[in-house]
């Protein structure tokens, strides 16, 4: 009995750090500056090809994961430098832009890395519940899926750059006229978006097979949970990946994966339905 | 006399001018035109461009040694980038402006029932160069690669004596996926085993937690391994990872998709496929297109079995073409009618089976080692296509361009 609810505790947090992790950095980006980033995958691919270039290069693990999710960061703010910043006001372009950048990624990668790469492997280390084996590293997601949300929530609330970034979001001409310097707050978001981005990438990168198109696996996900949180990542991201984590995993244990992606979408289409916002609009006006 | 030998001079010289003109006459002849339609770019690039290569190795060999018939080959690739609507857009684009021979390519099942329909209307000759679930008994198609009679009926009692009768099946959810699974649970019941449980995966996905549980509470002997797509392939490290250390039967890893060469070993150890062809294959004939075809992609990946199909394929029109004496379909299927369609290939002799247009192929049963190298462990010889001919598909007589399964066999007359 311990081992079936383990199993599904554990099922559940798999499903929870995977929803949370994708979508992060597009929830910051889409929050933070009203930009739908499609070129969200091809940062997770970066994370994913950076570590796996440092680990087969020597550097332990952790430090790769650091340079993937940086490296994603750094491309991000660049992007946002020469391109995003002319589209802040027209929403419709930056989508098309974004998608631009993504297809030129995914093929520059085909071209000069080639249609796959060798995997780095699963750091070692499993554990046992009753009849089933659990990989350790599935934890480290969890906990790091936990650890992104609690980060973001102490950078956008306890810090002096978190209080101008949200004045800049609430009113980017009064944050102007009152000294500060939206440009730079758009140009941080967009390059923490990315790192996410690239974290997620970064944390993946040990368990999945390398192609330049492999972001658009974390598309799906990333986006879905989007949609139900809504443009509040801080108040929006976790109730989402809850819920859509429960449906997944209840129905992934009882009917398989078919009916689990079915489910998840359907529960997306009610969310738009009822609660236009999202999660944490709905939550926001009830504050109110 | 004199004004006789004048003559004679006259038409020597009137001779040698027609023969110099019959050289470039010859060499004006029309291109043979080869429409390929192969994924290089998206999610199944990595087994499309061997495929293309080997359609590029083909070509340049037979080119070297003057064509077919003496006519060059003009191979034109399109790339559908994975993508169906691509692949019929593609083909219309070849028959019509283009208006090729012949048609070859496509990767999955969904691909290839996408431009069925498209070839049976332009009623041109397509030649399919993959593995897959078998049963297409279609006049315009000629399929080269490998059916379930010769990759399951093979494996799957091999796999059954050696390590048990339970067997779980995880396969992609697309018509290549549900049918071969038919094609498990059919042979499994007849070699004494039986599928207790099987999971279907939307392409796409790339998260296996809970498939890997509901293998681990089924306890199954061994796993059917049906998953497509670089995203599915995530399952065997994470598997892995899991210690879910079962062995594995399949019949598109490692020869197909190169696994054993993308992921970090042990990940594929202990996985069972049977293949006409993959990289590791020790016979000097092999050697010698290895050596070939690295020459002239020296960094090519692996060499994979779709990739040496389509060489293969090519070859194989060649030999179609100059025993028709012509590229009319109807004049090339009345060759392929004869039973003698017959190619010395680096697998050996391999002929088209006039019944079903498949082609017979040398079989042998690989393994996976821990250190990811390939052995074989058992060599099945040639073996005919002849599921489709046993259940009463014969293009010599009828052509019905149905796809047989198990489940769905002809109806007797």
């Amino acid at each position: 009995m311990f081992a079936e609810l383990f199993s599904i505790a554990f099922q559940f947090a798999d499903v929870f750090a995977f929803l949370i992790l994708a979508a992060a950095g597009l929830a910051i980006i889409f929050g933070m500056m009203g930009i739908i980033n499609m070129a969200h995958g091809e940062f997770i691919m970066c994370g994913i090809y950076v570590t796996v270039i440092g680990v087969q290069n020597g550097l332990p693990l952790p430090v790769a994961q650091a340079c993937g999710a940086l490296t994603a960061g750094l491309i991000g703010v660049i992007l946002e430098r020469t391109i995003i910043y002319r589209l802040y006001d027209r929403p419709l372009d930056s989508i098309l832009a974004t998608w631009g950048i993504s297809l030129i990624v995914t093929q520059g990668m085909l071209v000069t890395m080639g249609s796959s790469w060798p995997g780095i492997g699963t750091p070692a280390g499993s554990f046992v519940v009753g009849p089933y084996t659990f990989s350790s590293y599935r934890l480290v997601l969890f906990v790091a899926a936990i650890l992104v949300m609690i980060g973001l929530f102490l950078l956008y609330m306890k810090t002096s750059f978190g209080t101008l970034a949200r004045a800049t979001i609430q009113n980017p001409r009064m944050a102007r006229a009152l000294g500060v310097r939206t440009p730079r707050v758009y140009a941080a978001s967009f390059g923490i978006g990315a790192a996410l981005a690239g974290l997620c990438g970064a944390l993946y990168a040990p368990t999945m097979t390398l192609i330049p198109t492999m972001g658009i696996t974390f598309i799906v996900e990333a986006f879905v949970t989007v949609v139900v949180g809504g443009s509040n990542v801080l108040l929006g991201t976790v109730p989402a990946a809850i819920v859509l984590g429960a449906i997944r995993t209840s129905l992934n244990a009882w009917q398989g994966q078919i009916v689990g992606q079915i489910g998840m979408l359907i529960a997306v289409i009610l969310v738009i339905r009822v609660l236009p916002e999202g999660v944490s609009g709905w939550l926001a006006r009830r504050s109110r | 006399m004199r004004k006789n030998s004048m003559t004679r001079a006259l038409l020597a010289g009137f001779s040698a001018l027609s023969m110099l003109a019959a050289v470039p006459m010859a060499q004006a002849q029309e291109k043979i035109k080869i429409g390929l339609l192969e994924d290089i770019s998206g999610d199944l690039a990595l087994m499309g461009m061997p495929k293309l290569h080997g359609s590029q190795l083909a070509v340049e060999e037979i080119n070297a040694k003057g064509g077919i018939m003496g006519r060059q080959i003009e191979l034109i690739h399109l790339d559908p980038q994975g993508d169906n609507a691509r692949y019929q857009e593609f083909a219309r684009r070849l028959i019509q402006r283009d208006k090729v021979d012949v048609l070859i390519g496509g990767i999955t099942s969904a691909s290839r029932e996408a431009l069925r329909p498209i070839v049976n209307r332009a009623d041109k000759l397509y030649i399919y160069t993959n593995q897959y679930e078998g049963g297409v008994c279609d006049g315009n198609m000629i399929s080269v690669g490998a059916v379930p009679e010769q990759q399951l009926s093979t494996l799957i009692p091999w796999m059954v004596e050696k390590f048990g009768k339970r067997v779980y099946t995880v396969a992609a959810d697309y018509n290549f996926g549900q049918l071969t699974a038919e094609w498990t649970r059919d042979l499994l019941k007849k070699a004494g085993g039986e599928v207790i449980g099987q999971e279907f995966i939307p392409l796409g996905v790339s998260q296996f937690g809970q498939t890997i549980q509901n293998i681990q509470k089924a306890k199954p002997d061994w796993l059917m391994m049906l998953n497509v797509g670089a995203a599915q392939d995530s399952f065997f490290e994470q598997a892995a990872a899991a210690k879910l250390n079962l062995p594995m039967g399949s019949p598109i890893k490692v020869m197909l998709g190169f696994e054993h060469k993308r992921f970090k070993p042990p990940a594929l150890e202990n996985m069972h496929a049977v293949a006409n062809w993959f990289e590791e294959i020790d016979t000097p004939a092999a050697a010698d297109f290895r050596k070939r075809w690295r020459a002239k992609f020296p960094n090519e990946t692996y060499i994979n079995d779709m990739g040496y199909n389509a060489y293969v394929a090519m070859y194989m029109y060649k030999m179609l073409v100059e025993s028709a004496k012509s590229t009319d379909k109807s004049k090339i299927r009345e060759v392929i009618a004869t039973g003698k369609a017959c190619i010395e290939s680096p697998e050996g002799n391999i002929c088209i089976d006039p019944k079903s247009q498949h082609t017979s192929h040398h079989m042998r049963l690989i393994g996976v080692k821990a250190d990811h190298s390939v052995a074989v462990i058992k060599d099945f010889g040639v073996i005919q296509p002849y599921w489709l001919g046993e259940i009463g598909c014969d293009l010599t007589k009828a052509d019905p361009k149905e796809q047989y399964a198990p489940s769905n066999l002809p109806k007797k007359k």
